[in-house]
């Protein structure tokens, strides 16, 4: 009983890791670029909700407002900091993103201050007892939200043109654009979605967790990029399992291990699959061209 | 190729390194002024922003407060009191700096400081090298003083509060399980969890949980499923008053109903997270419904300073600081010796109990208060007198 109820606990910050991973694998999937700066976005939505819900807010404008405000800014900063970089090597986009990631921080830290705010409340806390397990209805709650907004994109990437577009611009970019594709809207498109999805696991962490910092998205976001490296990097189911894994681990780690081990256990994961299996649980091994 | 990458390498780490200063560079000098001669210099240093930021400005603000009033009485022996104060950020090479900065461009006389255990710590063998007289009012952590002889503490230590919580959670709470959780990465909270779990021990209580978290930890539901299912019929929670916040969350979302037990980095929990700790009790240098004169008055000079209500924190940097005037004046000059001499032979009786130093420059027998908190407010629930 005790361990079924480690599991719930495990599946709702595995479904926050999963959420967040989404984003980091579509940007690594369109441009092959690890986006550092992917959990300050997620600090970022944490605050537009935290404005949204302590001006009074209902909850779905919560959403709405922290989802679209990342959304932009997640544009904006592709176009600012990685499309000048598109076309240089691979690790000038990465010190950028450290960049984009330091400088997010430190902005934050200049308009919201050091102080940890306290997240409003917007859904009563009311622990619900089923059998003799008691769950907090914040987790369920969590857990509903990120599966619905994960099976929402997979629909959108599978079913819709734009969706198509960035499976063909994601496997060549070169030849989706003769194929008629708009390469750079496509690529837009998939950073407003990446940090929409980084701003929903911004709230959710807020909501569970309620405190909102500058510094609250560096481990988070270090975390999802060991689920999406999991799971193999680019690949979106790969992100969610990858994401519920991590979850799991994190959280049995530190119920039945010790509590001090469960940091060094997660990313001891990162090493051992880059080790074993670089393009993780779902990643086909690419044939080297001859 | 290679050219524009490096280009873009060496600009990337200016600009972050630009902001990483920038950054670290937002000290205010708060009562600075112009330095003219015939002022006595004083630093004192705490997080004034950050995570603790309530324990940095509540002591600076109290020392303020202190100083103000015994400017406005005279000063020491005619000379007025300037302070110079700076914000730590909680952070250790911060307060490093800022000491060096007060010892070398501000050329300070004393400092009272700092306001938690790691930044006190921090600048301990440089106030050692250096003899500077310095006063902590709110470092806990046992190691600040030790071998240290200017390093003088106005509050009681870890191991002292530990086992304080200890003999409440046994002999008023009736407990005979006890949980306790702590946070590793901090010597305060470690201190005094070890201190508790060998006093209830030594009482013959079963310790039924005893597990650490890190300090980047948010999710606490994996340690409370398991204390929930080990049923204690207290916990322990030696940490600061935020993340004392996040766990009560927790434990109320998770529908535990146990007490928690705490310390004195409990206190300004009750400010945002009044409804989650109500009933819980803590450890604490004063309590603010204390009839004790000294203590109404503190509190009322206070709100009329700053508008809002004093914590421990500040009972005791403004404890730090009167002290610390009377030493200067009883050593009848600047000298760093003589100050020392001064903290070491003084008698003085504060908002927060009589106050005399031993050999090892800590505060002798100190009165310690348990708080409950009732309706957001804090209560005296019981008080152990200095003998």
């Amino acid at each position: 009983m005790l361990f079924i109820q480690q599991m719930i606990n495990g599946l709702q910050i595995g479904s926050i890791y999963a959420v967040i991973a989404l984003g980091y694998t579509m940007v690594y999937g369109i441009i092959k670029l690890i986006n550092f700066a992917h959990g300050e976005v997620m600090m970022m939505g944490a605050y537009f909700a935290f404005l949204a819900a302590t001006a009074g807010m209902p909850i779905w404008a919560v959403f709405l407002i922290s989802m679209v405000g990342s959304a932009v800014m997640g544009m904006v900063i592709e176009r600012v900091a990685y499309k000048p970089l598109r076309e240089a090597p691979r690790i000038s986009a990465l010190i950028t993103a450290i960049g984009m990631s330091l400088f997010l921080q430190n902005l934050a830290l200049v308009v919201f201050k050091a102080d940890p705010k306290v997240m409003p409340r917007i859904i009563p806390s009311n622990p619900i007892m089923i059998g003799s397990l008691q769950i907090s209805n914040i987790t369920i709650i969590t857990f509903i939200i990120s599966v619905v907004f994960m099976i929402l994109l997979t629909l959108f990437i599978s079913k819709t043109k734009p969706g198509k577009a960035m499976r063909a611009v994601s496997e060549d970019k070169e030849a989706a654009t003769l194929m008629g594709i708009n390469a750079n809207s496509t690529i837009t498109l998939t950073f407003a979605i990446g940090s929409a999805l980084a701003s929903l696991g911004g709230i959710l962490y807020a909501l569970a967790y309620t405190q909102v910092a500058p510094t609250m998205g560096v481990l988070p976001g270090l975390k999802a990029f060991v689920a999406a490296v999991l799971g193999g990097i680019g690949i979106i189911p790969g992100a969610m399992i990858g994401g519920f894994i991590l979850g799991f681990v994190e959280t049995l780690a530190k119920a039945y291990i010790s509590g001090r081990w469960a940091d060094a256990i997660v990313f001891g994961i990162l090493i051992l699959v880059l080790s074993v299996k670089p393009t993780g649980i779902l990643g086909k091994n690419v044939r080297e061209k001859v | 190729m290679k050219k524009k990458f490096l280009k873009v390498a060496v600009a990337t780490m200016l600009i972050a390194s630009m902001f990483t200063f920038a950054a670290c560079g937002g000290s205010d000098n708060g009562d600075g002024g112009n330095g003219d001669a015939e002022t006595i210099k004083i630093g004192a240093f705490g997080p004034l922003s950050g995570e603790v930021a309530a324990y940095g400005t509540a002591m600076t603000d109290s020392a303020k407060l202190a100083v103000e009033e015994i400017n406005a009485a005279g000063g020491i022996d005619g000379k007025q009191i300037e302070l110079f104060v700076y914000d730590t950020k909680a952070d250790k090479a911060e307060a490093v700096n800022i000491y060096n900065r007060l010892r070398d461009q501000d050329e300070v006389v004393a400092i009272i400081g700092g306001t938690i255990s790691g930044e006190t710590l921090a600048v301990k063998e440089l106030a050692i090298a250096d003899n500077m007289p310095m006063l902590t009012p709110t470092a806990t952590s046992a190691d600040v003083t030790i071998g240290a002889p200017s390093i003088f503490r106005a509050c009681f230590l870890d191991p002292y509060q530990g086992s304080a919580a200890a003999a409440f959670s046994v002999e008023t709470l009736g407990a005979e399980t006890v949980a306790v959780l702590y946070n590793s990465d901090d010597a305060y909270s470690e201190g005094i969890a070890e201190a508790y779990k060998a006093a209830v021990e030594a009482e013959g209580l079963e310790v039924v949980y005893y597990d650490a978290y890190t300090s980047e930890v948010r999710d606490f539901n994996t340690y409370l499923t398991q204390i929930q299912s080990a049923a204690p019929d207290i916990i322990f929670l030696p940490d600061y008053y935020n993340r004392i916040g996040l766990i009560a969350t927790q434990m109320k979302d998770l529908g535990m109903e146990q007490i928690a037990v705490g310390v004195d980095g409990w206190d300004s929990v009750e400010i945002d997270y009044a409804e989650q700790v109500e009933g819980f009790f803590f450890v604490n240098h004063f309590a603010k419904d204390d009839p004790d004169p000294i203590v109404q008055n503190f509190i009322a000079a206070f709100q009329d300073a700053f508008d809002r209500e004093p914590n421990a924190l500040g009972a005791l940097g403004y404890d730090a600081a009167y002290i610390l005037a009377e030493a200067i004046k009883n050593a009848g000059s600047t000298d760093a010796q003589a100050i020392i001499d001064a903290l070491a032979d003084i008698e003085y009786t504060g908002v927060t109990g009589p106050i005399r130093f031993d050999d090892e420059g800590d505060a002798a027998n100190k009165n310690i208060a348990i708080i409950k908190i009732v309706d957001g407010k804090h209560v005296l629930e019981e008080k152990i007198s200095a003998k």
